[in-house]
């Protein structure tokens, strides 16, 4: 459809759109760059000065900073698993004949919908509170002590959070997958003598091979910065056992007021992104690409 | 699947998918129940299931102490005005790569989309700093800003995958019988793209509303939508389960519904097009 | 009305030369059709004709003008598409009545030109649907409707019957052969099956590779055709090809004998064989023969059913009268 546009009439097109998200990814991330290297503290204006490498070395060697590190990574793993294995199962489930199933599917989808305030508080007052939760009320029926999720298991706490939030994600995108595998490839299957468990393993597991890899990219990409959940739930506590890379730095940002600090770490944290996506890419740039 | 699946068979697994899936619904479902319950019942133990009082007073509670209806009108404004804004941005972007497209079409495309992928908090500290010098602090108008860059990428490329999918022969069809450029835009192909359009307005919406992370650090008071105003219950004094779940279903509400009729744009739209 | 013209027409794609130099005549009220394998260029040619593609080099001449520059919408053509193109959002009536409203026609003149179609093709109840509420062959005459209205000075068809199952392409081209008798409006027809092109064409124009190889009546290409591509292209089943000293017996490099000019026989033939493969359709019999002296595989057939089975011997005569000779470059001679 050259004779649709000219050259020049799509690139004018095109152009808004190119220049914001340019402006989007330079700008902020050069003003980034810059305070990183000063010494620089909103509660103490006027005293900024260039400080070199300092707040880089600061950030890093801070013992917060290789438990975030690692809360991140548990984040990032601890829901992955569990909304992969969950999603193949549900999925699984969903794909089979049973009354209802329109309805089943907007039952398990809707946490997706939730925003993850709300998501948060409802499982953090509703549920795991120790005193007035069902959970605690549950443990009691069965004679056991309630269990103080926050504060005794905050990570595992906020894993559950999310992975909850995001299970209908992967289920949903597995389901698609699922539901386009030709249903003669699976009579062949049968014809061939393969068992349920089988089919399950060299049929199905390979067909979804390219839908699972999508949605732990996707999922990773938006893990590595959960914030919400934590914030309105433990806010990074008890101390930092439940803060991740993006609540650390946003807690030197807006709560410490220490410019240079939170800077240095927001490009400590995207260097680590680029390097995760850069890996993720490399690995699955060939199912992708398919 | 064997295509005569027995009747006790179905029956089995709509038992087993019924009850995980009221499972995984339930904490909605029980937030929904709480908010009619009194502040005493809603911490009862045992706690009441359907067999209680029924009583709309948190709702009014939640109304008259805090001005929710401001909050639900922050969302509004702006989870539509960032929606309605990448829009009149993208549709000519993803039109014109659709259309037209060139070597290197595919190339600005996935870099649209890697924007995406940088985490927000490498550049908090000079947002907030712009946003605090520029008065745009608790604003609408900033967080409308904000929200519209982030979510960009994913309207582009949702446009764009629909408008690919309109088949070139039809447009052609169009110019045998005589149509102009014009009139092929007007009577063939936005017509064509109008499904497409909807179906990105309908997920970018979801997006902006439950955006989290934004929201709550550039608003305060004047400003905040829901997903911050709930956001100030994670402290409150006294009993609030109750007002919380009123307050929480009031918030969460519009986006159900929404999603009811969202579910293919939402896999389409978040896998970028991956899946279909 | 409706005579066409091409001038060294060439379609080049970077460095591929989809068509290199086409001359051809196409005269008014002809049933033109373009047959050839996949990838011999005939739908590029089609669309070129259309004004969907700009043609590399050459001219285009319609009814005396040069349309060469001139924009689809201009040349006065209509064109079936394969998947017919339909407007999705669109009823049937409307899907008609299109490119009368591009042209600006008056509303009562719309109705009744629609309407009339309508009738025509069997549409008349189902003016009021959408066309993913129709049928396969439906659609095709919706296209069909949507292409007859404007009243062109020729009609393009691209492979329409391409997607319709077999029972429903019998009916299909006795409709539109039907219509051209009706209308006596120019046809322009690429297939690249062959029955379809021998039944409905006055006039075949066979393409490979971008080339004209032979432009002539079915008969003509039946009787006498000029190479060996045409000769294997044209007729169902394929003209037996024989070379080496089989084919020098025939004063010929190579010699070809269609399959239901041999004549069979139990006892005396030239060519003596073993049969492989026999088909008995009770109308014809068709017989795979593996010809001794190296002659190879020869396919003949017989009217009504003849007795033989795998493993049995025949002698097979083909007809002096209908031997084609082929020289070494492959083209016949006479």
């Amino acid at each position: 459809m050259a004779t649709l546009h000219t050259r020049s009439a799509a690139r004018l097109m095109i152009a808004p759109s190119v220049l914001l998200l340019l402006a989007w990814m330079i700008v902020p991330l050069a003003m980034t760059i810059y305070f990183s290297f000063l010494r620089y503290n909103l509660l103490m204006p006027g005293m900024e000065e260039f400080a070199g490498f300092s707040n880089y070395s600061y950030f890093l060697t801070d013992p917060a900073f290789f438990q975030a590190l690692f809360n991140t990574l548990a984040i990032v793993l601890g829901v992955l698993f569990i909304t992969v294995v969950g999603g193949i199962a549900l999925a699984l489930l969903l794909d089979q004949p049973m009354f209802g199933q329109g309805i089943v599917r907007i039952l398990v989808i809707a946490p997706f919908l939730i925003m993850p305030t709300v998501a948060a508080l409802v499982w953090k007052n509703m549920f795991m509170n120790p005193v007035n939760g069902l959970f605690a009320w549950i443990a009691k029926l069965f004679g056991l002590q309630p269990f103080d999720f926050l504060a005794n298991a905050p990570l595992m706490s906020v894993i559950l959070i999310v992975a909850w939030q995001w299970l209908p994600f992967a289920t949903l995108i597995l389901l698609t997958a699922l539901q386009s595998l030709d249903e003669e490839q699976k009579e062949a299957a049968q014809m061939d003598g393969a068992g349920a468990f089988s089919r399950f393993i060299y049929l199905v597991l390979p067909h979804l091979s390219r839908a699972i890899t999508v949605v732990i990219l996707i999922q990773t990409i938006f893990l590595l910065s959960v914030f919400a959940e934590i914030l309105v739930t433990t806010n990074g506590g008890p101390g930092t056992q439940s803060t991740n890379l993006t609540f650390l730095v946003y807690a030197q940002a807006l709560l410490q007021f220490d410019v240079g600090g939170a800077s240095a770490g927001g490009i400590i944290a995207v260097i680590l992104a680029n390097i995760v996506a850069f890996f993720l890419m490399r690995m699955i740039g060939k199912t992708l690409e398919a | 699947m064997a295509r005569n699946v027995s009747t006790q068979r179905k029956i089995v697994v709509t038992v087993v998918a019924w009850t995980i899936g009221i499972l995984i619904f339930f904490p909605i479902l029980w937030t929904f129940l709480t908010s009619f319950k009194t502040e005493a019942e809603a911490i009862a133990s045992p706690p009441s299931l359907f067999f209680f009082d029924w009583t709309t007073e948190n709702y009014h509670e939640v109304q008259s102490r805090s001005n929710y209806f401001l909050h639900f009108m922050n969302s509004v404004v702006v989870s539509f005005g960032s929606t309605l804004i990448g829009l009149i941005i993208a549709i000519p972007s993803a039109w014109a790569m659709a259309f037209s497209p060139t070597k290197r079409t595919k190339d600005v495309l996935m870099w649209m989309l890697s924007t995406k992928m940088m985490p927000s908090v490498g550049v908090l500290v000079p947002m907030y700093l712009m946003f605090r010098n520029t008065g745009l602090l608790d604003t609408r108008t900033g967080l409308v800003i904000v929200l519209t860059l982030i979510n960009l990428p994913i309207i582009i490329w949702m446009l764009y995958t629909y408008f690919k999918e309109i088949p070139g022969e039809i447009l052609e069809a169009a110019r045998m019988d005589g149509a102009s450029l014009s009139k092929e835009i007007i009577y063939v192909l936005t017509p064509m793209a109008i499904p497409g359009i909807a179906s990105t307005l309908l997920l970018n919406i979801i997006l902006a509303w439950n955006e989290a992370f934004w929201t709550l650090n550039l608003s305060a008071a004047k400003a905040a939508p829901l997903t911050a105003f709930i956001a100030s219950y994670s402290s409150p004094e006294g009993l609030f389960y109750a007002k919380l779940s009123a307050a929480s279903t009031m918030a969460i509400a519009p986006i159900l519904i929404l999603g009811w009729f969202s579910q293919k744009q939402l896999v389409r739209g978040l896998t970028f097009g991956a899946v279909k | 009305m409706g005579s066409i013209t091409l001038s060294k027409v060439s379609k080049v794609f970077g460095a591929h030369a989809v068509i290199p130099s086409i001359d051809l005549d196409i005269n008014n009220g002809e049933f033109v059709v373009f047959v050839g394998p996949s990838g011999c260029g005939k739908s590029t040619l089609l669309r070129l004709i259309a004004g969907l593609e700009d043609v590399s080099d050459g001219d285009i001449v319609i009814d005396g003008k040069n349309a060469t520059e001139l924009p689809p919408a201009q040349r006065g053509l209509s064109m079936v598409f394969q998947s017919y193109a339909l407007y999705p959002h669109m009823s049937v009536r409307s899907n008609i009545a299109f490119p009368l409203k591009m042209a600006g026609e008056d509303k009562a003149v719309i109705d009744k030109k629609v309407t009339d179609a309508a009738r025509v093709l069997n549409l008349t109840d189902y003016l009021d649907r959408k066309p993913r509420q129709l049928s396969g062959g439906q659609r095709q005459r919706v296209a069909i409707g949507r292409a007859i209205v404007r009243q062109p000075k020729a009609f393009l068809f691209d492979e329409p019957l391409s997607n319709l199952d077999a029972a429903l392409r019998v009916n299909m081209r006795l409709e539109i052969s039907q219509l051209h008798q009706d209308l006596k409006t120019t046809m322009i027809y690429v297939t690249h099956d062959q029955v379809e092109a021998m039944t409905m064409a006055d006039k075949i124009v066979v393409l490979n590779r971008g080339r004209i190889e032979q432009v002539g009546s079915p008969l003509d290409l039946y009787h006498k055709p000029d190479n060996l591509f045409v000769a294997g292209f044209i007729g169902s089943p394929r003209m037996n090809i024989v070379s080496g000293p089989a084919a020098a017996a025939y004063q010929a490099h190579t010699m070809g004998i269609r399959p239901e000019h041999l004549a069979l026989s139990k006892e005396s033939g030239t060519w003596q064989g073993t049969v492989g493969v026999a088909e008995h359709l009770g109308s014809d019999t068709f017989l795979h023969v593996n010809v001794d002296g190296g002659v190879g595989t020869v396919t003949a057939r017989v009217s009504g059913d003849f007795a033989v089975t795998h493993g049995d011997r025949v002698f097979l005569t083909p007809d002096p009268q209908r031997v084609h000779r082929f020289d070494e470059k492959g083209l016949a001679v006479r």
